[in-house]
């Protein structure tokens, strides 16, 4: 057993991790803990860029990118925590660029900036040029200066060690974490003041997904299991082009810079559903357009794609600002965009759900807001909430930065006032035997097995549109699937980078992670957002203008409502 | 298709040396190599170890040896590949187990060029103004992945241990090369010394074997001119 005491520990090395780690170096005493080395975190996988109304090319106000934000968000966004958001975007992307980040320049040698989903100009009257970009690499080059920024600061990281478990006292205080050691198959305690839950999204429970193999809800699910309640599962978007088949992201950048959604007709069809905004409304709706442009039976060759055209856009575009994503389509579909349109359809994308926290970054256990001592999530794995029921392109990557920087800070303030607590009694038993339950087990099913059934039901099931019956349906496939998961079984016994049963750990957040969604997803009654329900296709204010709450009680999975700040901006229909 | 994989094994915990071990596998043409690895690792042997997260080419996780080449295996299809695919370790690196190794040193590599922006003072308001030209210049090479399988192609790497290896200085170039920067002096005194640019000996390995395209070759012979020139 290893022990390591510091004032700060941070699980998760993308985007929010380190952009807090980098406000409290040289301040405490903190770790930074992933499962990866950093730099191979999923934030280096977002491509098209970040907002930030610095208004470098066309006029632009904070108020415009908040109200955005807010009707984007089909009016689930805490209008308090949009304000911060937009106002601090600002800031943000101009620290980002002070730490070295290379954006792309405007010919006077500012941050130059480009039209993004649902990005508008006085509150919706026509696209905006919104979005600072570094090519189609963005994610790259941020996740590549905050790692060089950690460097820089000397902090202290551990790579590759796998959460197992978040500690907190008996009354409610949290005070640090188990992880395993990848290396060598040891159990650490990290015995902390504070800790930051910044491990990102669980895009792996679909099928078809744009999210890396990590992407598995780690951090969500285990402080679940620890009595956390999780906010707004139902809401998970799928983005509308990722490549056919594989769901690799193709950015929205290419419609941003003037591609267009073709269906089998070669109709351009997101003009007919979102007049103003066309092929730029928000992904939610894209992603139904194309659902039902798939259903009535103009999909190419009558299947379930459509095409994304740029080649019209003329190679200079193309190459210098979308070299990557054009790449993708090269290598893996032996398109050449330039002449073709590239096959597309609906992936698996980003959690709007997660750890409630408020715009600190503070995880909060109950409607009233009260804050769990010592608990703080950022980025993917949170829900403050900025996205509501969708979330709009850019704005992860602002989340990142606005709220990795506030809990970053806010931590600090929390390090400098406190004492560590005691850990609580015999407080890697249940990290443990999770471990040895799994490697002692000499028959039983594998992971992977159970993971692809999950996968299918909940692509098929619960993804860009849902009902009762298929709700039910999944519900039940997910209890099955985690009572053979009790029973589960590695082949690799061994401690030297057991990657088996890292995977058989995933699977059981996963697995959690799946179990809430369906729970959110079956209790909303309404459509809002990326929840559509076709049984019930109307948003409903009266009932659901709210959050949901989901705990995990002794007596299964119970549900509570928590109100949505709303300070400007009145819920109104939404219209593109 | 069916296709054989002859995969380079070696568990620390039981094997003295490595060995070759086949599997059959049942795959698509456009299938990527780590879709077969995967397929292995998921239906036949739970044991074999690799690293691999994004799978497409952006996280730099899982760089191999395939057919002999470094190469991304969320990056080749197998249709590129024939009935026979051989797959091995990144080589110059210590195998920790199977396809992974002993990533460590490379970072102390990337570390020790000071990989970081180093300027003065950000201006009060705004952003540092920098000219569509400018940033041109290091655009190439702030595409790196640190995907290592640059380094493990250089036969200077294979048999020296203090040569920086060609990820090392990509990474310095980008910030030699970046208008903002003021570290270019401290940068290129390390990479003057006895473990830096010059015992690169021009072999296009590194160039050849980058994923992302990214010409290294040139930009280490930009830093050689820069420190034969003085000047940036």
């Amino acid at each position: 057993m290893a022990y390591h005491r510091y004032d700060a520990v941070i699980v998760g090395a993308g985007g929010a991790g380190l952009m807090a780690a980098i406000q409290l170096a040289g301040h405490a005493n903190i770790a930074v803990v992933s499962k990866l080395y950093p730099p191979r975190s999923h934030t280096g996988a977002a491509q098209g860029g970040i907002s930030a109304a610095l208004g470098n090319t066309e006029e632009d106000h904070w108020e415009w990118h908040m109200f955005d934000t807010v009707k984007g968000g089909d009016y689930l966004v805490d209008q308090d925590a949009a304000e911060v958001l937009a106002r601090e975007a600002i800031d943000a992307v101009l620290e980002l660029e002070h730490m070295g980040l290379p954006f792309n320049r405007t010919p006077d040698g500012k941050i130059d900036q480009r039209r993004f989903g649902g990005h508008s100009r006085d509150f919706g009257a026509a696209p905006v040029r919104r979005a600072c970009y570094a090519a189609d690499r963005t994610g790259h080059m941020i996740i590549q200066t905050l790692y060089q920024q950690g460097i820089k600061h000397n902090v202290n990281f551990f790579d590759e060690f796998h959460l197992l478990d978040i500690l907190f006292t008996d009354d409610g205080q949290c005070c640090g974490v188990v992880v395993y050691e990848i290396k060598t198959g040891e159990i650490h305690t990290i015995h902390a003041k504070t800790v930051l839950i910044a491990s990102g999204g669980y895009g792996r429970v679909f099928k078809i997904t744009s999210n890396a193999l990590a992407g598995t809800g780690d951090g969500v699910a285990i402080a679940y299991r620890r009595g956390i309640p999780l906010m707004d599962m139902e809401f998970y978007q799928f983005h509308p082009t990722g490549l056919y088949k594989l769901g690799i992201l193709v950015s929205e950048a290419a419609r941003g810079e003037g591609g267009v959604l073709i269906n089998n007709e070669g109709e351009r069809f997101a003009e007919r559903y979102a007049p103003t905004m066309k092929d730029l409304a928000p992904r939610d709706m894209v992603s139904r357009f194309i659902y039902q442009e798939v259903k009535e039976g103009r999909g190419i060759d009558g299947k379930d794609y459509v095409l994304l055209d740029v080649s019209h856009l003329g190679p200079e575009v193309i190459d210098q600002k979308l070299p990557d994503v054009t790449d993708f389509a090269r290598v893996y579909l032996g398109v050449e965009p330039k002449k073709e349109g590239i096959p597309i359809q609906p992936t698996a994308h980003y959690a709007m759900g997660g750890l409630p926290t408020n715009v600190e970054g503070q995880v909060i256990h109950d409607p009233e807001g009260s804050v769990v001592p010592g608990f703080y999530s950022a980025g993917e794995s949170a829900c403050v909430s900025v996205h509501g029921a969708n979330r709009l392109g850019t704005n992860s990557l602002v989340d990142l930065v606005v709220f990795g920087r506030r809990a970053g800070r806010h931590m600090l303030e929390y390090v400098q006032n406190n004492d560590f607590v005691e850990l609580p009694k015999n407080h890697e038993d249940f990290a443990r035997s999770q471990v040895d339950a799994i490697l002692s087990r000499q028959n039983g099913e594998h992971a992977a097995n159970i993971r692809a059934e999950m996968q299918e039901v909940m692509m098929d099931k619960v993804s860009v549109v849902r009902n009762e019956r298929g709700l039910l349906e999944a519900r039940d496939k997910i209890a099955e699937l985690k009572s053979r998961y009790q029973s589960i079984c590695v082949q690799d016994r061994g401690s030297t980078y057991n990657t088996d049963l890292l995977e058989a750990l995933e699977l059981g957040a996963m697995l959690d992670c799946a179990e809430t969604i369906i729970f959110g997803a079956m209790a909303r009654e309404e459509s809002r957002g990326a929840h559509y329900r076709e049984d019930f296709e109307a948003r409903d204010d009266r009932n659901w203008l709210a959050h949901s709450l989901i705990y995990r009680t002794d007596s299964g999975m119970e549900l509570r409502k928590k109100p949505v700040s709303i300070t400007r901006f009145e819920p109104k229909e939404r219209k593109y | 298709m069916q296709v054989t994989l002859r995969i380079k094994r070696f568990n620390p915990e039981t094997d003295t040396k490595p060995h070759f071990e086949e599997y059959v596998v049942d795959v698509e043409g456009t299938d990527r190599v780590l879709d077969a690895l995967n397929q292995v690792k998921w239906t036949q042997d739970g044991t074999l170890t690799y690293r691999r997260s994004c799978a497409h080419g952006i996280c730099g996780s899982d760089a191999m040896r395939i057919n002999g080449r470094n190469r991304l295996a969320c990056k080749v299809l197998m249709k590129d590949l024939g009935k026979r695919v051989t797959v091995e370790p990144l080589i110059g690196f210590k195998v920790e187990k199977d396809l992974l190794v002993d990533m460590e040193p490379f970072f102390n590599a990337y570390k020790s060029v000071k990989p970081y922006l180093i300027a003065d003072d950000a201006p009060s308001a705004g952003e540092r103004l920098q000219s569509p030209a400018d940033r041109a210049r290091f655009d190439d090479t702030t595409k790196c992945i640190l995907c290592a399988a640059c380094t493990s192609s250089c036969p200077i790497t294979w048999t020296s241990d203090d040569f920086v290896g060609p990820a090392a200085i990509v990474n310095a170039h980008r910030f030699i090369f970046d208008s903002r920067d003021k570290g270019a002096s401290d940068r290129l005194r390390i990479l003057n010394s006895q473990s830096g640019v010059w015992r690169c000996r021009t072999i296009f390995n590194c160039t050849d074997a980058c994923p992302r395209d990214i010409k290294i070759t040139e930009a280490i012979e930009q830093v050689k001119r820069a420190l034969l020139s003085e000047q940036v």
